[in-house]
């Protein structure tokens, strides 16, 4: 526990062991679903699934930054970027197998 | 875009699966990336992002209503970090 990287390919073997889909045919909908989230967010419109999280997408203005190897200031450009809010459900089942139990809301 | 609007599109693109198999697809996704992050695995899918479980210490807190100091215990949380691919096609870069 702890040092595993879940991968596509880990993703794509679930889907071909629960549904009967090749492996090559489960791998392709792997990535087109992980596509219809990424272009949808990209069109600037947020993705929910439920009992999982949600995903928005938030306008960052100019800000003045530093690179952190030469200290040097840089200006850095307006950008838009995803947030993820995890869901309660996601939350709860997390901290339900990590120790630390749902605290008070606060 | 909702869970099911999801489907639905994905259902609509593969016109020869059955709309309880895209489903079921779906539902698998979220539940192994659920799982892995339950485990206290990462989730690392090149392009789209990368999940991950942060620990948040435990702390004294307050309660902002009544102002009566309590204790928040340590716990967990999910933080998701956006692909550079998805970063770039987000800013018009791709």
């Amino acid at each position: 526990m702890a040092d595993k990287t879940v991968t596509r390919s880990h993703l794509t073997e679930a889907v071909y062991q629960e549904v009967g889909l090749s492996r090559n045919e489960s791998a392709d909908l792997v990535e087109a679903i992980l596509e219809e989230i990424s272009s949808t967010l990209s069109g600037g419109e947020p993705v929910k699934i439920s009992s999982f999280g949600s995903f928005g997408v938030r306008m960052k203005g100019e800000r003045v930054g530093r690179n952190p190897k030469t200290g040097e200031e840089v200006t850095i450009t307006p950008r838009r970027v995803i947030v993820f809010r995890p869901s309660h459900v996601l939350k709860n089942r997390i901290n339900g197998n990590l120790g630390g139990t749902p605290g008070p809301a606060l | 875009m909702t869970k099911s609007e999801l489907i639905a599109r994905i259902a609509e693109k593969n016109p020869h699966l059955f709309h309880r198999d895209v489903e079921r697809i779906v539902a698998t996704i979220f539940e192994e990336i659920s799982s892995a992050l339950s485990g206290g695995d990462r989730v690392e899918l090149r392009g789209f992002g990368a999940f991950s479980v942060k620990r948040r210490d435990a702390r004294i807190g307050r309660n902002p209503r009544t102002g009566e100091t309590v204790r928040v215990q340590e716990k967990h949380i999910p933080y998701f970090k956006t692909g550079k691919e998805l970063r770039e096609r987000l800013n018009g870069k791709v």
